[in-house]
């Protein structure tokens, strides 16, 4: 295997068309989205900021009896939370779902997918970063690591619809509700998925302005010139 | 009806949102009508496309109901019957023959009893037992005319009301419920009469009731016209 150098400087590379308009515009109203349904979801929380049945077991819960900041929430109340929950999830799903049919009509699931061929090259991009290896190991479009964060944040938006439903019609969907551990559990998952989206959002900015800045004007343009051009 | 403008209004009122980071902001005056727009057509989705009319909510065993179910009113202090043994039920609008019943008329007729999960649109669950008549078996006996779309329901608790779809009346397990864990429904739960449903939350489930009305128009309700949800299903 011959690993071709990282240029380590940014280089005057040729700028490569990297991101497809239906993923920059979806990328950008998935963003805008998710922060309201994460406000609107933080105003619906305070009318009972716990989780388990009325009379307990209460679930383990740093938040419990929690109420956040004003500025954090949307709707000002309970049902004006509910109104802006219920109507942004409708442009947020209808963008998820036309993002995944552009990955898998045009093959660019094939950068994205983490598989277990990946393991492997994971394992050696951990090292690089851990810093037992010197050089970067070769890459396509995204590293394995990336493919491995990206995969999972889109399961996790997968389980927060599907947890969302849940808990909006557990009578309906009883079935689904039944799979999660229950309404109460639903709603548990559906918070959890809160704070890994919060938190994959802080590593995700840091990271592209850290060690990337290029790929920001990327994701708005669409052209990367940057550090990192090899592509799949 | 929603379209693509409003979404994108929609859309674009979200990032303010996050940035402007004003105080228990609710989308303001120009926002705040689309929501309801919005709302509207998640009612429609929620009664015509996720609603069924005949699945079951899942019930549980007594074993499992909890110790204290919480109850509200709206009224400064409990609503209680000055005279329970006048109270009646008046049961009328689009029906054949309108009718009025009492508590031992209302027990005369089909009983259900079942333990399910109750829902509050705050987040809260508890399961607890309840009998009394499928609403079906009263349409039925006074008649309900085809026109019939929706049901209102009247309560003594401060002029406290629901307007419901008729599918969601006609379900089953909607009842008239006069019973409560073995009991019979205590005053803090609607004594002597309120509406229960599995299918619905809490909010929909009229309490402390005096009236049923078949109507052809839709009924408000009390939170539903203050934004909540109107449908309210789960």
């Amino acid at each position: 295997m011959t690993a071709p150098p990282v240029p380590v400087a940014p280089a005057p590379a040729k700028p490569v068309k990297r991101h497809h308009w239906i993923v920059r515009l979806t990328h950008w109203m998935t963003f805008v989205l998710l922060a309201g349904m994460i406000m609107s979801g933080l105003q619906i929380y305070g009318a009972y900021a716990r989780f388990g049945e009325r009379g307990g077991p209460y679930y383990v819960n740093a938040f419990e009896d929690h109420a956040f900041p004003t500025w954090s929430r949307l709707g000002g109340w309970l049902a004006g939370g509910l109104n802006w929950h219920f109507a942004l999830v409708w442009p947020l799903v209808a963008g998820g779902f036309v993002y995944l049919s552009y990955l898998a009509l045009s093959g660019e699931w094939r950068s994205l997918l983490f598989r277990p061929r990946d393991i492997r090259g994971a394992i050696e991009m951990q090292k690089y970063y851990l810093r037992l290896r010197k050089d970067h190991p070769p890459q396509g479009k995204h590293n394995p690591l990336q493919k491995l964060t990206y995969t999972f944040i889109i399961l996790l938006g997968v389980l927060s619809v599907l947890t969302g439903f849940a808990i909006y019609k557990p009578t309906q969907f009883s079935w689904l509700t039944a799979l999660f551990g229950g309404f109460q559990a639903a709603r548990y998952w559906h918070f959890w998925a809160v704070w890994i989206f919060t938190a994959f959002l802080i590593v995700h900015v840091i990271l592209v302005f850290v060690v990337d800045p290029a790929s920001l004007r990327a994701m708005i343009s669409g052209w990367y010139r940057g550090r990192f051009p090899s592509h799949d | 009806m929603i379209d693509r403008r409003a979404f994108l209004q929609l859309a674009a009122g979200a990032g303010t949102a996050s940035l402007a980071a004003a105080c228990g902001w609710d989308g303001g005056n120009a926002v705040r009508p689309l929501l309801l727009d919005v709302s509207r057509v998640n009612d429609w989705v929620g009664e015509k496309i996720l609603f069924s009319k005949t699945r079951l909510a899942p019930q549980y065993d007594i074993a499992e109901r909890t110790a204290r179910l919480p109850s509200y009113f709206i009224s400064p202090a409990m609503p209680v019957l000055q005279d329970p043994q006048a109270w009646r039920l008046q049961v009328s609008g689009l029906v054949r023959q309108p009718v009025s019943l009492s508590i031992a008329e209302l027990q005369a007729l089909p009983r259900t009893t079942y333990t399910v999960k109750h829902h509050c649109v705050e987040g809260w669950s508890a399961i607890a037992t309840w009998h009394g008549v499928p609403l079906s078996a009263v349409a039925e006996r006074c008649g309900m005319l085809p026109q019939a779309r929706y049901v209102r329901f009247d309560s003594f608790d401060s002029g406290y009301m629901n307007g419901w779809d008729l599918a969601s009346a006609m379900h089953p397990q909607t009842i008239l419920a006069y019973g409560m864990n073995d009991n019979p429904l205590p005053e803090s739960h609607g004594a002597p009469l309120r509406v229960y449903s599995p299918t619905k939350l809490g909010y929909k489930m009229t309490k402390y009731l005096v009236s049923v009305t078949f109507t052809a128009e839709r009924p408000g309700g009390y939170w539903e016209d203050q934004g909540y949800p109107w449908f309210g299903g789960v």
